[in-house]
């Protein structure tokens, strides 16, 4: 975490000063080009993940010693196609870059690593890079893919042609990395920077054209004259709705922003003159040069062209065959954080209570000891719980990220999501958080767009998950029953198939209403998704993916568990009953504070149909909604009760109002009660989750604010509303 | 001048498995810089791979790799067939 890191510095990638000589380099490259795989091949377990201040895109950065002892930083940078940035993700490493290019020294090298069987538009961005002036390396990638295409590059060329180290590699087999690292090593060692050369070739009218923006360029900088050129081309190639181009020539960031758009305008018009069309200005000098190197330094054989990608997408976006594929799956990923995830949640639970128990024998009775026990042992327990979900859910995604085919589910499913402002991306978070939203929120990173991540977050609590099941089945065993309707349906089933449906359009409606409103700053990145080539999946990726999502939860995410488990343990053990001993645990929780709380709140949730004794319950769930159940079989003095037991279920059903003597709980308070679990944001996981994923409090503060105020609003809809019909 | 606009139509007309060449944008906009940025400029051949299961977005290939663009994008970018 660097929240507190000052804006002045935040994507300044330099480390603190140490003792230690330290160097730093840069990863970059367009998306699915393995650059990844080359970093972890590179930097092994050695890695460093946080998050870049304020933004929800991921810092990583690996270590790796020269021979003369340096300290080699390497920065894995979000992938981007272009330094115009599209998106939050894009802005960071074009910002990262361009301060590189300004402050020289700040960064040894960047890496721009290249996909071998996609090489042109890779080269895109190289030249960019390169036009900055950073000095700069090319790795091609995954080469083996590239002849099995019948592509054969040649690296000689393709040096000779740009004029800086190309490096053919393998990541996910580790060829290639040991040459990769010596040239990493030979580029730290040297401080005189190779002098830069030129990318960009301008036709000569056109370089007189821009001739008075690239002049005003060079005034206000200290930039090489074609790093201007460049510069300038930007300025008038990046279309006014875009963000401002980063940087040096950012008209925001610029004492003559005004002097800048004049002749950015004066140039414009200009080029429309010779019948140039500046909105592609850039894109078509570069790419003349890319295709003028390609020409030269790749050999096609166009008979192996149709590859085995193609081949297998006939099957796995097939019209009908798609879908069905999609959906078994799905159902494999969802079978096991449903229930395969249960054999090992119930052995952790029952471990962390056996440990509790060992613990306990060993302590005298006391305030530590509960606090221990009770307190500590039970948040620790609550925090390890959710790791077989997280573990499960990233390893299969890790796999469908790797392999290619997640992009293709988003491609299937797409469609189903554009209506409430989302894409296909967001599926796969979102149905995974019917079994849990924990590992459906941390999920969300496989959304590329900020916004849609975002939104996708916000979302995801609705969905019906596994804790809020023990609350139905309690709450509909006890007050539906199990009454056929039509023959086929029971009244039960349906009651169930309702609160779920209920979720879904209580986030279909959020996404719409975040969609129009909230988020109308954040700008969205055009959906534009690239179908990569299906590959062979690098196991040792997806391993260190798993540990690292689990290592992330525990820390960040646990630290806040752990903190609101001792609250709750606290609130509900205290104040202690003057004498401990003929006290029972029902009366305990009832003076303790949670106790008092409830009776505080009562008149506040009465409208709702609920009685203090549920408030107690509201507070208690927060820590797990399941824990609804078990605080009502304290208070009821039923032991080792759980959804299923018949003896909760009559305790309820029995329970009378001690002034008129009626039925206390009515089958409408029922459903109040499940409206109220399906809508609210009962869960200090979720909270706790949303606070790491998108760094900030904002986010999971507002969504416990809307969440909690939608399950009051609806439970009084359902509530007032059963009694004016009648159904008290 | 009225034969080459008979000639051109709009890329999401196209059937799967057709190629043909970008001939122009019909709007200049956000979507069109990022194309262009990722090599789909004037003048730059595309096959028509398939549409999604439910019609959108649609999978084209230049350059050596496959995109998925919506078909409201697609509306947008004007093409002139391959002959075969």
């Amino acid at each position: 975490m660097e929240t507190g890191t000052p804006p002045q510095t935040r994507h300044n990638v330099k480390a603190a000063p140490q003792k230690v000589k330290t160097a730093e380099v840069a990863f970059v490259g367009n998306p699915n080009t393995g650059k990844t795989s080359v970093f972890n091949a590179l930097t092994g377990l050695r890695q460093k993940v946080g998050n870049y201040p304020g933004v929800t895109v991921e810092k990583k950065t690996g270590i790796i010693l020269s021979p003369d002892g340096t300290q080699i930083h390497v920065h894995d940078l979000p992938g981007l196609y272009s330094l115009i940035p599209k998106s939050l993700d894009d802005k960071i490493t074009a910002d990262v870059l361009i301060h590189a290019s300004t402050n020289p020294g700040s960064l040894n090298l960047v890496a721009v690593i290249a996909d071998a069987s996609n090489l042109e538009r890779n080269l895109y961005l190289l030249s960019q890079v390169l036009d900055l002036g950073l000095p700069a390396i090319l790795v091609l990638n995954m080469v083996d893919a590239a002849q099995a295409r019948g592509l054969d590059v040649d690296p000689e060329i393709l040096s000779k042609e740009i004029g800086i180290p190309v490096l053919p590699v393998i990541g996910n087999k580790r060829i290639g990395i040991p040459e990769l690292r010596q040239t990493i090593y030979r580029y730290v060692k040297e401080t005189a920077l190779p002098a830069p050369a030129a990318f960009l070739n301008l036709e000569k009218h056109v370089e007189k054209i821009i001739q008075p923006l690239t002049a005003q360029i060079l005034k206000n900088t200290t930039l090489h004259s074609h790093q201007a050129n460049a510069q300038a081309v930007r300025l008038v190639s990046s279309n006014s709705t875009v963000q401002p181009a980063p940087g040096i020539a950012d008209p925001s960031s610029n004492g003559n922003s005004a002097d800048l758009l004049k002749l950015v305008s004066g140039v414009r018009e200009k080029l429309t003159e010779y019948g140039i069309s500046w909105e592609t200005l850039e894109a078509d000098t570069r790419y003349s040069w890319v295709d003028a190197v390609c020409r030269k330094a790749i050999c096609k054989d166009d008979e192996k062209e149709l590859s085995l990608s193609r081949k297998l997408d006939r099957v796995l976006t097939h019209r009908v065959a798609g879908p069905i594929i999609f959906v078994f799956i799905f159902a494999i990923i969802f079978q096991s954080i449903f229930s395969w995830a249960e054999v090992p949640m119930e052995a952790i639970e029952n471990g962390v209570a056996w440990f509790g128990e060992q613990i306990a024998s060993l302590m005298p009775d006391g305030v530590l000891k509960s606090l221990i026990v009770d307190g500590a042992i039970a948040g620790v327990g609550a925090i390890l719980v959710f790791l077989p979900q997280i573990l499960f859910l990233f390893f299969f995604l890790a796999l469908l990220e790797d392999t290619g085919y997640m992009a293709r589910a988003a491609f299937i499913l797409d469609r189903f999501m554009k209506g409430i402002g989302l894409s296909g991306r967001s599926v796969i978070p979102l149905i995974s958080s019917f079994a849990c939203a924990i590992p459906g929120i941390m999920a969300t990173r496989t959304i590329t767009d900020w916004r849609e991540r975002l939104v996708t977050i916000m979302i995801a609590p609705f969905m019906s998950c596994s804790a809020r099941l023990p609350v139905y089945i309690l709450m509909i065993g006890a007050f539906f029953p199990d009454i056929s309707i039509l023959g086929i349906f029971s009244l039960a089933g349906l009651t169930l198939l309702a609160m779920y449906l209920l979720g879904i359009f209580a986030a279909i409606a959020v996404g719409l209403i975040f969609k129009s409103f909230l988020m109308r700053r954040i700008p969205a990145a055009p959906f534009v998704m690239e179908l990569p080539q299906y590959r062979m999946p690098a196991f040792r990726g997806i391993f260190l993916q798993m540990i690292e999502r689990a290592k992330i939860f525990v820390t960040d995410a646990g630290k806040i568990i752990l903190a609101i488990s001792i609250v709750l343990w606290f609130l509900a053990s205290y104040p202690k009953p003057a004498d401990d001993a003929g006290v029972s645990s029902s009366e305990q929780i009832e003076q303790s504070y949670v106790g008092q709380i409830g009776q505080f709140i009562e008149p506040v949730i009465a409208p709702l149909g609920f009685d203090w004794k549920l408030g107690i319950g509201l507070i208690t769930s927060f820590a797990a909604r399941e824990v609804l159940v078990s605080t009502l079989a304290t208070i009821y003095n039923v032991e080792n009760a759980d959804e299923h037991s018949t003896s909760l279920r009559e305790a309820l059903q029995n329970e009378v109002d001690p002034e008129t003597g009626k039925q206390l709980y009515t089958p409408l308070v029922a459903l109040s009660l499940m409206v109220f679990f399906v809508l609210a944001c009962q869960c200090m996981a979720t909270v706790a989750i949303v606070r790491r994923e998108t760094n900030s409090w904002r986010w999971p503060i507002l969504m416990v604010a809307y969440m909690t105020a939608m399950a009051y609003i609806g439970s009084l809809i359902v509530y007032q509303g059963g009694l004016l019909l009648g159904l008290g | 001048m009225m034969n080459i606009t008979q000639k051109l139509r709009a890329l999401d007309t196209l059937k799967a498995g057709e190629k043909a060449v970008v001939k122009e944008y019909d709007e200049k906009n956000d979507i069109m810089s990022y194309l262009v940025e990722m090599g789909l400029l004037v003048g730059t051949s595309l096959e028509l791979i398939k549409f999604a299961p439910l019609g959108d977005p649609l999978e084209i290939r230049f350059r050596g790799y496959h995109l998925s663009i919506r078909r409201s994008i697609a509306k947008r970018i004007l093409v002139e067939k391959e002959n075969a």
